[in-house]
């Protein structure tokens, strides 16, 4: 199941933080991600950490809330004792998995939690993803009342043959309807595609572009499909019954797609995010990319705060285990030394739109600069006037290769 | 086994007419180091206790290959009708590589065993040293080993040996080294046939060098036949060719096991040890005198080991450079013949370009450093001494491409080799269609016994050190074989084609070849390259050139996609440690201008790994 975690230090059990923590999470945006690791088939490209009713090895889906309750009391205490103090949430994300086959009361109930004990700042965006056929109108409202602000659909494709390669089960014919009863229930909406399964086409990603734009959403993600070792699609490709996806095809899909979402009135602010204004791009998502604090709670979670990162351990049975007696569910964790940070910092806000300040890179870092504006990965304009690094489309496509240049010594 | 001789002759004490000094003349594997065991057995001085394969051959590689690198001397005791005689087995290197070192040691004999595989007649190589074995007037025993085998035709190979050296087919003695049978009998006619040396006792000490080997514990010692006068212990000697002086430490004689004695005199062979710690000062071919009553005349014959063919050796890791030229300083201790100098490349580093005398030279050498220094190395495709004469009037030697002048070139002469190739008749045509694509001039062409063939051809010796010998082979199902041997230079139409990526020229693949072949190089190269380097950020051409004009051409296309679509759940740490991955990968590439290209496709195009690969 799913990818593995990485390897790290070991965590303490009371889920206490080095003492180097609280200074760096001072000042630091806070948020809450929420990992609800259940679906009903898995499909064949996930490795995501997400289990079938007949994988749960005792686990229960209808305890689950409980459960994350549980965690939640534990990191306000696990805050608490490293000084870094509960603040008051800037976002919250549900994700998975598929957390809408817990009922909406389950979720109302666990950012409820989240409000109780940490906070929620005024205007805090609260999103939960969902598959389009596992929710109704009444769900929708349901979340709405409960606090929620937005949702992102699965969407994936408008392509039935896409749909069936990727084994998504939703009808795209249906779509429409249920982003209607979300807007109708007030909240945002956000689409997910994925492009360059095997066998998909460029005219068939054509299709699914204009799709998401013509559902009018605030929202955009586009991602490339990636083959995860040990998914059911790497088998596929590896016997040769699924072709493997070609990398410059899916150049060619991503150029498509950022053109016409700019046509429609959408601009880029992470590689594979699109939104109309500022004001719609997801802090949750950018939390990640601008080194932002969040709590991970759910199996398999990652976590970042003050300069640490941690991972709960990946199986619904052995975190419940875990919580039942007291004991913080993370698995391991790093303390990000000086140039660790640094090195992330390139890594991740070289990825957004309002980009790295280039006083973050070092001497030979800001020398390479040249190269990359000489090659077209970089935006000229913004090195010169805003002394910041922003990816060209071209960069984009070649995010990590720019990263490898500015690193370089 | 019981030795006939009772009671051994003394080193410097014995009568030069019973000694008898001799040779054996063999092709690889046709049992020359198993004839050599029994001799030693028959005669005593190995004891059957002691008694191990191949026993004169000291090298693992030696042994494993079954190829005889040093000669070594041996003296046995004999008996024939009640006189003793001492018999000096003087072991040779099998391989043309080798040929300066064989005449040596011809020359230190005054008779050679020219022995024969019974199942599979004579070879190439075997003629060209019975060749040199007769210019050297040595008295030939023809033999024919393995007479055991059930595949032997002895009176087929009797017939074409007495065809080949004259006198009758019943003179051919019929032995097999492994059972023993015959190897009396021949050690009989060794006494009776071979003559015995002849030197003047009085003159002032001459003795040649025919072999100078390296041993880690006692330092060069050096193997020599002595011609007139005596060397003692102790005693002050002087090599003729440098002049340059050493106290004899130790004189002695192998049997096989070294044996100091009192001195060696006419016509005897023994070794000489002088603490002396480098070969290079102690020459096969010079003359050793005493430096109290030196010679004036040296004994003909020294000339100085020239290399042939020429390679660049470098670590495949950076780091072992330096183990690299230690290794080198080790190995030329003990192979004079070896010559090599620090040499940089773009691709591949730091190297050396190293002086070979031939191809099993080569190999020998990267096996040794390989095997006994535990080093991973990659060759250059291996290249000949080319004279180029400019316009401007000056004359350049090149033995690496990059030394090729770059401007207007007048005359190029490169090394010729006259090929000497027996083959069944049945692959007469193809061998000579191989002969032809390499520019081989047919010279001769004989039949030995009914169904084999000598073919002879002048051939340029840079058309065979590369993959000749292979194709010969494979053409001809393992059955031919191959002998060649220097016959001067000629002119030819040559070019130097240089490979270049992004306009940046990779040294490691140019490379100096006929003009006619210049495009098939190029194309076979450009092709390569493309196949095996990893696309990059921009568009890559790789362009064949000689000179400006390009005359092949292929390009790796940019990538265009770089980039992992998201992190899943926030996982950062999985990212960044891809990244840090990937960037460790990248200290294995080699930066040619600013083309990223990994040590395994430059190791692979060189070795052309890929369309190997493509055949199966």
């Amino acid at each position: 199941m799913a990818g593995p975690l990485p390897v790290g230090d070991p965590a303490p059990a009371d889920g206490r933080l080095p003492a180097s923590a609280a200074e760096a999470a001072a000042g630091v945006p806070f948020g809450a991600y929420v990992h609800v690791p259940f679906c009903r088939v898995r499909c064949g490209y996930c490795d995501f950490n997400t289990y079938t009713a007949t994988e749960l090895r005792g686990a229960k889906q209808s305890e689950y809330h409980e459960e994350v309750a549980r965690e939640i009391d534990l990191a306000v205490a696990a805050l608490d004792l490293s000084g870094v103090g509960p603040r008051p949430l800037s976002t919250v994300f549900f994700g998975g998995g598929t957390p809408t086959l817990l009922p909406a009361a389950d979720l109302v109930g666990v950012l409820r939690r989240l409000r109780e004990r940490f906070g929620i700042v005024e205007g805090a965006e609260i999103t939960t993803e969902a598959n389009p056929d596992s929710v109704d109108a009444a769900y929708l409202r349901a979340l709405k009342d409960g606090g929620f602000t937005r949702v992102s659909f699965g969407v994936q494709s408008a392509v039935p043959e896409t749909l069936a390669t990727l084994e998504r089960s939703h009808d795209p014919a249906k779509v429409p309807d249920v982003v209607a009863a979300a807007r109708e229930a007030g909240l945002a909406v956000s689409v997910d595609l994925i492009y360059g399964a095997p066998g998909e086409t460029l005219e068939q990603w054509e299709r699914s572009v204009d799709m998401a734009i013509a559902l009018g959403p605030e929202h955009i993600s586009a991602y490339a499909l990636i083959v995860e070792d040990g998914t059911k699609l790497a088998r596929q490709i590896r016997s040769g019954v699924l072709s493997a996806p070609d990398d410059d095809l899916q150049a060619e899909m991503y150029e498509l797609a950022d053109e016409r979402f700019c046509s429609a009135g959408f601009g880029w602010y992470e590689i594979s995010n699109w939104s109309r204004g500022v004001e719609s791009r997801s802090r949750h998502n950018l939390s990640y990319w601008s080194g932002a604090d969040w709590w991970g709670f759910g199996p398999g979670a990652h976590s970042h705060v003050g300069g640490v990162r941690w991972w709960n351990v990946k199986h619904p049975a052995a975190y419940a285990q875990r919580l039942a007696i007291g004991v913080s569910p993370a698995q391991a964790r790093e303390v990000l030394d000086e140039p660790t940070r640094q090195t992330e910092r390139l890594l991740l806000q070289s990825r957004i739109s309002d980009g790295l300040p280039l006083a973050v890179l070092g001497e030979r870092g800001r020398r390479s600069v040249a190269g990359l504006i000489a090659d077209g990965l970089v935006e000229p304009r913004a090195a010169v006037r805003e002394r910041r690094l922003v990816l060209t489309r071209r960069g984009r496509l070649l995010a990590d290769a720019v990263v490898h240049r500015l690193l370089e010594d | 086994m019981s030795p006939r001789a009772t009671q051994a002759l003394q080193p410097a004490a014995t009568d030069p007419a019973q000694i008898r000094n001799f040779c054996i003349i063999a092709h690889i594997d046709h049992g020359k180091s198993t004839l050599a065991d029994r001799m030693l057995q028959i005669t005593g001085v190995v004891s059957d206790r002691d008694m191990r394969a191949q026993y004169l051959d000291r090298m693992d590689i030696e042994r494993e290959r079954g190829i005889t690198i040093k000669s070594q001397a041996v003296r046995m005791p004999w008996e024939v009708d009640g006189t003793g005689y001492a018999l000096n087995m003087i072991d040779t290197p099998g391989h043309v590589d080798f040929s300066y070192e064989v005449s040596r040691s011809l020359a230190a004999c005054e008779g050679a065993i020219l022995l024969v595989d019974a199942a599979q007649g004579i070879e190439a190589q075997t003629l060209a040293n019975l060749y040199l074995a007769m210019e050297n007037d040595l008295e030939i025993i023809p033999v024919l080993n393995k007479i055991d085998l059930p595949a032997a035709d002895p009176d087929k190979y009797a017939r074409e040996l007495a065809d080949l050296i004259g006198g009758s087919p019943d003179d051919v003695l019929k032995v097999s080294g492994k059972t023993g049978v015959g190897v009396e009998e021949l050690l009989d006619r060794v006494v009776g046939r071979v003559p015995a040396p002849v030197g003047r006792a009085d003159a002032p000490a001459r003795a040649m060098i025919f072999d100078s080997v390296y041993d880690s514990y006692r330092g060069v010692v050096t193997y020599v036949r002595m011609v007139d006068g005596k060397l003692n212990p102790r005693e002050r000697i002087q090599m003729m060719s440098t002049g340059s002086t050493h106290e004899l430490l130790e004189i002695g004689v192998s049997s096989p096991e070294p044996k100091p004695s009192k001195g060696l005199a006419v016509g005897e062979v023994g070794y000489l040890i002088t603490g002396v710690k480098d070969v290079r000062l102690s020459k096969v071919g010079d003359t050793v005198t005493t430096h109290r009553q030196a010679a004036t005349e040296p004994l003909p014959g020294y000339t100085d080991p020239k290399p042939m063919v020429f390679s660049g050796l470098y670590p495949i890791d950076g780091s072992d450079y330096p183990i690299l030229r230690e290794a080198l300083d080790k190995l030329k201790l003990s192979d004079a013949a070896l010559n090599y100098e620090p040499e940089t490349s773009v691709a591949l580093g730091f190297g050396f370009r190293c002086g070979f005398l031939g191809l099993l030279h080569l190999e020998i050498i990267t096996e040794r450093l390989s095997r006994e220094f535990g080093l991973d190395l990659i060759a250059t495709a291996p290249s000949v001494t080319y004279e180029v004469a400019t316009d401007d009037g000056r004359s350049v030697t090149v033995t690496n491409p990059s030394e090729f002048p770059s401007g207007k070139i007048r005359a190029v002469s490169e090394p010729v080799v006259r090929v000497g190739i027996l083959t069944p008749k049945d692959y007469v045509g193809t061998v000579m269609e191989l002969c032809q694509s390499r520019r081989g001039n047919l010279m001769g062409m004989e039949y030995l016994g009914e169904d084999r063939v000598e073919l002879r051809y002048s051939m340029p010796l840079g058309e065979i050190v590369f993959d000749f010998f292979d194709h010969l082979k494979s053409r001809t199902q393992g059955y031919a074989s191959l002998d060649y041997e220097p016959m001067g230079e000629q002119e030819a139409d040559l070019v130097k084609v240089d490979i270049l990526l992004q306009g940046e020229q990779v040294d490691a693949f140019s490379a100096i070849v006929h003009r006619d072949k210049a495009y098939s190089y190029g194309v076979l190269m450009t092709e390569r390259l493309k196949n095996l380097i990893p696309r990059q950020q921009f568009e890559v051409p790789i362009q064949a050139a000689i000179g400006s004009r390009i005359i092949a051409r292929e390009s790796i296309r940019a990538i265009r996609k770089d980039v992992l679509a998201k992190c899943y759940g926030g996982d950062i740490s999985r990212k960044r440690k891809l990244l840090e991955k990937q960037k460790e990968g990248k200290k294995r590439m080699k930066m040619v201008g600013r083309v990223e290209v990994p040590q395994e496709a430059f190791i692979a195009a060189l070795s052309g790994e890929t369309e190997k690969k493509e055949k199966k």
